[in-house]
């Protein structure tokens, strides 16, 4: 029998199906850091027979609902979001693009006013497969991982 | 309502401004009305010409004056600026170095808020009055037209605005610039995905004999390594009446001023100059703008 990586949790969310070396980025989409109080696994490159390799995050005691799960959907287009409780799978869904995402990432922009000392969080409008800052309307690339705030 | 870019105006709502701007006349439509001026950058035209609209209309105006003697030499956003001023006016223009900054106000504020000029961004009152003057001595309907734009693409603010309003209209654009000024690749795209008909040279000689307009810009010194590299693309791109040797005679010629060293002053006296008649276009413009919004 094949030995278990992470136990399984009796209460939070288990987000599936993130591409391998995206776990951290997926916690960091989530909210996640050091200061969490939460009990949090993280596993990486566990075989899958889909992926190849893939990651997996555990938050205990933590329920993510389907609109703060869709912006995984960043970084990690095919996960899969499963809230668990009393160790049953509850809710499951797959992530999908939002239309705006608010307050996750960074202007790639250093002359844009989000990237100023002001009170605002930024808002990238999504259209097209495309993220462009509400602000100045420059398009954020391949490069989402380095501007997660 | 707000005018943060060109972009977001239909074409009905740019030529409802334009149809304004062609009847406005000094009148009180705004008497007892403040429009607020808040310039974080250097502006002459923009800033006197907004003055002299909101005057002409029966308002005033209150003025933050240079960053240097404001509130914001100590530290405060432009938040609280915008926030504070609201109460002292019925309308912000505002120019601002960072890119965005106009629709940040906006989200601040409940009066109508005019984006003067936002770093490399959108000027978009400048936008309307080169349309205005397009339409003014070339064609009323703003279509069908081909328009050269030359010298600085890559930083230009007002290129960017003038080829995405052109392209709703359905004029075709040649941009003329070297390399190293291209339109940024991003612009391109924003062009390509607006249907704009587009293409680009880089140099004006093959081209000058077919254009309606001739919209030419500053080629800004400090965009360069040396100055020898200036001194040599500048001069590639200046206009002269050599320039304009093959041009038809109803070729109209547009700069948005300042002028450095692109337009040789012999072509003041031609036909073809119509930069200063650009300039206090933006009066009657900023009028209809203000006139609509306040």
């Amino acid at each position: 029998m094949e030995e278990l990586k992470i136990r399984p949790i009796r209460n939070g969310t288990v987000v599936d199906h993130i591409p391998r070396g995206q776990a951290l980025n997926v916690l960091r989409v989530l909210g996640v850091d050091s200061s969490t109080r939460d009990v949090v696994s993280v596993a990486m490159n566990v075989p899958s027979d889909a992926m190849g390799r893939k990651d997996i995050v555990k938050v205990e005691d933590t329920e993510i609902d389907s609109t703060e799960a869709d912006v995984i959907a960043l970084i990690a287009p095919d996960a899969t979001v499963n809230v668990v409780r009393d160790y049953e799978v509850r809710e499951k869904y797959q992530v999908s693009m939002p239309d705006e995402i608010r307050g996750v990432l960074s202007c790639p922009n250093p002359n844009c006013i989000t990237n100023s000392r002001e009170p605002v969080e930024t808002v990238f409008d999504v259209r097209d497969g495309e993220m462009r800052c509400d602000f100045c309307g420059t398009v954020l690339g391949d490069e989402i991982a380095d501007h997660l705030v | 309502m707000d005018i943060i870019d060109t972009k977001s105006m239909s074409k009905d709502d740019i030529l409802r401004l334009l149809d304004r701007a062609s009847t406005i006349g000094p009148s009180d439509a705004l008497s007892g009305r403040v429009l607020g001026l808040l310039f974080f950058e250097p502006s002459t035209r923009t800033r006197m010409s907004f003055d002299a609209a909101v005057k002409r209309l029966g308002g005033d105006t209150v003025d933050m004056g240079s960053v240097d003697s404001s509130s914001v030499q100590k530290g405060e956003t432009l938040a609280d600026t915008v926030r504070v001023v609201e109460g002292y006016a019925d309308a912000l223009v505002l120019r601002h170095p960072r890119e965005g900054a106009p629709r940040l106000a906006s989200q601040f504020v409940d009066v109508p808020v005019i984006n003067a000029g936002d770093g490399a961004g959108h000027h978009p009152t400048q936008t309307l009055l080169d349309l205005y003057t397009v339409r003014e001595n070339v064609d009323a309907s703003l279509g069908d037209l081909h328009v050269g734009i030359m010298g600085d693409l890559k930083y230009g603010r007002t290129v960017h605005s003038l080829a995405l309003a052109l392209a709703k209209f359905g004029a075709r654009v040649t941009f003329v610039s070297p390399p190293s000024l291209r339109v940024p690749e991003n612009v391109r795209t924003e062009l390509e995905r607006a249907g704009v008909e587009f293409d680009e040279v880089e140099v004006i000689d093959g081209i000058v004999g077919s254009l309606d307009v001739l919209y030419a810009t500053r080629i800004q010194k400090e965009r360069f390594p040396d100055e020898k590299e200036y001194e040599k693309v500048a001069g590639e791109y200046r206009v002269t009446t050599e320039t304009l040797e093959s041009a038809r005679d109803d070729l109209v010629l547009m700069h948005p001023l300042p002028r450095v060293d692109e337009i040789a002053p012999g072509v003041d006296e031609t036909e073809h100059a119509h930069y200063f008649e650009q300039a206090h276009n933006g009066v009657p413009v900023r009028m209809a703008v203000l006139d609509t919004v306040m």
